[in-house]
């Protein structure tokens, strides 16, 4: 191309994004190319699935409040655990992670936009309506699915309550919108850094949705095609999972959790990646040891191919299938330690400030090692026997998910609200939140550890009455927790309507691109891209 | 990468086909998810024409979104960046692909490799075999099911090899014509990419003589005759949808070229379907030697 036709594009470029630039109401949100209106919607979105997934796991801790059976069904709390578990993993934590990864990877490296701006439009528009699918099942004869969010075969085939196909289809629009997001975020990382960005002076937080993304590329596939065994198998009479025709149930657990282990560190990379963001800002160090980083966080990645049937050591596997993915899933926790060595070495001797992000990343740290420390425990095959399906499973994927990534995605907003907003955010109101949210999540799955080592069930509507004490205080936990949240939404409403004008880099620690643009960050950022040294 | 590329980056306008694609992708979703219950429970409802309306709709989005992205190109509007950026979102949504097979080859060589035979008694078996189906032998290709299902085994000798041919050739003649679009030859373009999609073309018509073989009653290979069947059409007819795709895509090229579309530096379009044509191909190539010859 000539000087002339660049010139001449460029020019079009700008007519073309100012002559009809924001819509006005409802059509700015569905026709928008923005990646900083597509990233709010997709956080307002994960935010709603929350409250959503909440409830839901609200009624659960009614019921498990006493034992007996008091306010639902056993079938329709199969549902419950199902649906909770289905929302909180596709539509709370996936999508928050997809809307940080929007608003905030181009401004870090310094591009105008997402690599494929009309595709961002379309992966997030098509969520909706794939938890309309999943939501509406409740409200449909069969009920919604009540096989468990790992719709082990043959629950979800041959015992079905017939709400397979739509949960099936859900999924595969779910799969669809994360492919495709994926591949925006893969793209945009590989082609519109600025100049002078190398691979190895991205932010951290860069890295680790890139290699996220990857991880998304290579399994949902998988899933998709794991859900697509499973419709033939209930409506058109193959046989993948079912023994008499020569398949195997087994089968089913192998390949889903092929997908399913890469899929629990889809949701923990980026949370990493904020964490590593925010403790250096406010350590006001550099953070330690970022090559050792990328490479430990490159390494979990891989390792998480070769993982998967940890989840599966009660299913008579051979024994040495068994000690394989035992001393694999040990490995994991060399590059994971190396990670929490680097964040309290990126504390040690900083001048530290405790603001709200700072809090919830701290926090972060010690809770989301419990959540390791847990599952370390849980690789170990022997041990395992033990653990299996019980309560400690439950606490521990619970120590990772909530007080892991919800903990670093509060973390996250917190620290990029004033970016967004240009508001700083009411800091005693979000201090209340901080505690009330860490002292109840505490008191809701640390409990649990100790249901779980005395031998009570996941899934079950009714427990022994040695467990009634324990369950009591985790419901009134769930219960505090769940309120807490609603602090978090005050929080917000209140910094979008006003509050202190907030400056550029509103914290005197924090590095990056992203805070050198002005605060709210203009709708169209970098349309020349910085010089990165 | 220079700065200048940069600066010709192209921010697209707002755009009101995806939200089309949103609501097309729920309703082939929804009316799919109804129409296979109502099915199951041989009931009659509404699923099966809010599908077929879903899919057209879907196809009015394709067109327009397309048309809309070709005039763009066709009036200068992308840089070589945005190039860059379709030509690695389409290798990473063909990398997406073939972890969609991945999952039925997994599956199909889990079950030869450790599901047939555990269910006849090897490794540490031998009670399975004996209490639950003592009557079995586990054999691959898996002819008999455990509960007694009986089908016969599809050879690679006749129409496999036949269609292994064909598509390798068309995978070659795809490449010719890649090449003369290069070289700004239009008529061997032309020519070749014509061959590649009658190639295709025969190729979907003996894949279909193909099936109706194995549904004739001789055969009974049938989707439901055990895991033999169901891998057997899941592979093969999962491929079949990526060549008839492939084929679409071939096609509009080829109507893209007649128009004058395409120069020898700007062909994006035609090189996705390129790829995607040699994708399938050696996905076949995969099936051959999985599902027929071994």
């Amino acid at each position: 191309m000539t000087t002339e036709t660049i010139n001449e594009s460029l020019d079009d470029a700008h007519n073309d994004d100012h002559h009809d630039h924001k819509m006005t109401g409802i059509k700015r949100w569905l026709y928008t190319t923005n990646h900083k209106d597509i990233g709010t919607l997709y956080l307002w979105f994960a935010f709603i699935m929350l409250l959503t997934g909440g409830a839901l796991a609200m009624v659960i801790r009614a019921e498990l409040f006493q034992p007996g059976l008091q306010i639902v069904e056993p079938d329709f709390f199969n549902q419950l655990t199902t649906v909770h578990g289905l929302i909180m993993v596709f539509g709370a934590i996936m999508p928050a992670f997809t809307g940080f990864a929007n608003w905030m990877l181009p401004m870090m490296i310094g591009a105008p936009d997402m690599a494929l701006p009309r595709m961002n439009n379309w992966s997030f528009w098509i969520l909706p309506f794939a938890f309309a699918i999943l939501l509406g099942s409740f409200f449909m004869e069969s009920g919604a699915p009540n096989f468990g969010w790992t719709f082990y075969a043959p629950l979800s085939t041959t015992y079905s309550n017939g709400s397979t196909a739509f949960f099936v289809f859900a999924v595969h629009i779910m799969g669809i919108s994360s492919i495709m997001g994926a591949i925006n975020i893969v793209v945009t990382i590989m082609n519109l850094r600025a100049p002078g960005m190398t691979y190895m002076k991205m932010p951290l937080f860069v890295w680790t949705f890139f290699i996220t993304a990857y991880l998304l590329i290579a399994v949902m596939p998988v899933l998709a095609g794991v859900v697509t065994m499973l419709l033939t198998d209930t409506y058109f009479g193959t046989s993948f999972f079912d023994a008499a025709g020569g398949g195997d149930p087994v089968m089913f657990q192998h390949i889903f959790w092929f997908f399913g282990h890469p899929e629990v560190y889809i949701m923990i990379l980026p949370a990493f990646g904020i964490v590593s963001t925010i403790i250096p800002a406010f350590s006001r160090k550099k953070l330690f040891g970022y090559s050792s980083m990328v490479y430990a966080t490159s390494s979990i990645a891989l390792l998480s191919f070769i993982v998967w049937a940890h989840h599966m050591f009660t299913t008579g596997m051979p024994l040495f299938g068994e000690l394989f993915f035992m001393y694999c899933t040990m490995l994991i926790a060399v590059p994971t330690g190396v990670k929490v060595f680097n964040w309290v070495a990126t504390m040690w001797r900083g001048s530290l400030t405790f603001e709200t992000p700072m809090l919830f990343s701290i926090a972060f740290v010690i809770l989301f090692t419990i959540g390791g420390f847990s599952g370390l425990m849980l690789a170990l095959t022997p041990a395992d026997f033990q653990y299996h399906d019980t309560y400690f499973v439950v606490a521990h994927f619970h120590y990772v998910l909530v007080t892991g990534s919800l903990f670093s995605i509060y973390a996250g907003a917190y620290f990029w609200l004033p970016k967004w907003t240009g508001h700083m955010y009411n800091e005693s109101l979000a201090k209340w939140h901080f505690w009330c949210s860490l002292i109840s999540v505490n008191l809701l799955f640390f409990p649990m550890h100790f249901l779980g080592l005395a031998g009570m069930p996941r899934r079950i509507p009714d427990y022994a009455l040695q467990f009634a004490d324990f369950n009591k205080w985790v419901s009134i936990g769930g219960f505090a927790f769940g309120l807490s949240q609603l602090i978090f939404l005050a929080v917000v409403i209140k910094c979008i309507k006003g509050g202190k004008k907030a400056p550029a880099k509103p914290w005197d620690g924090a590095e990056g691109l992203e805070w050198t643009v002005a605060s709210p960050a203009p709708y169209h950022t970098f349309s020349t891209p910085p010089k990165v040294d | 990468m220079t700065t200048k590329e940069y600066e010709s980056y192209y921010v697209p306008a707002q755009s009101h086909w995806p939200i089309v694609g949103a609501v097309a992708l729920f309703m082939i979703a929804f009316g799919a998810a109804n129409y296979v219950t109502d099915l199951k429970n041989e009931a009659n409802g509404y699923g099966g024409y809010l599908l077929l309306a879903g899919i057209a709709l879907v196809i009015y989005m394709l067109v327009g979104w397309f048309n809309n992205v070709i005039n763009e190109s066709m009036t200068g509007k992308y840089s070589h960046q945005m190039d860059h950026s379709f030509r690695q979102g389409m290798s990473w949504f063909i990398f997406s692909e073939v972890m969609f097979f991945a999952a039925f080859f997994g599956a199909l060589l889990y079950a030869r490799t450790f599901a047939v035979p555990w269910l006849g008694g090897a490794g540490n078996n031998i009670e399975t075999g004996a209490v639950l189906w003592p009557e079995f032998t586990a054999s691959w290709p898996l002819l008999k099911t455990p509960d007694g299902t009986e089908t016969t085994g599809m050879g690679w000798f006749g129409l496999p090899l036949i269609n292994t041919v064909l598509l390798l050739t068309s995978s070659i003649t795809a490449h010719f014509a890649h090449v003369a679009l290069e070289k700004n030859k239009r008529p061997q373009l032309k020519a070749w990419l014509g061959v590649t999609i009658i190639l295709g073309l025969a190729f979907l018509f003996f894949q279909v003589l193909e099936y109706s073989h194995g549904y004739s009653d001789e055969m009974q290979l049938y989707l439901t005759s055990g895991i033999y069947g169901n891998t057997f059409y899941m592979l093969t007819g999962f491929h079949g949808m990526h060549v008839t795709l492939g084929c679409i895509m071939l096609i509009v090229m080829f109507f893209r070229i007649l128009k004058g579309h395409f120069t020898p530096d700007s062909h994006f379009a035609f090189q996705a379907a390129s790829w995607y044509w040699h994708f399938v191909d050696v996905v076949w190539v995969m099936l051959f030697v999985f599902v027929y010859i071994m």
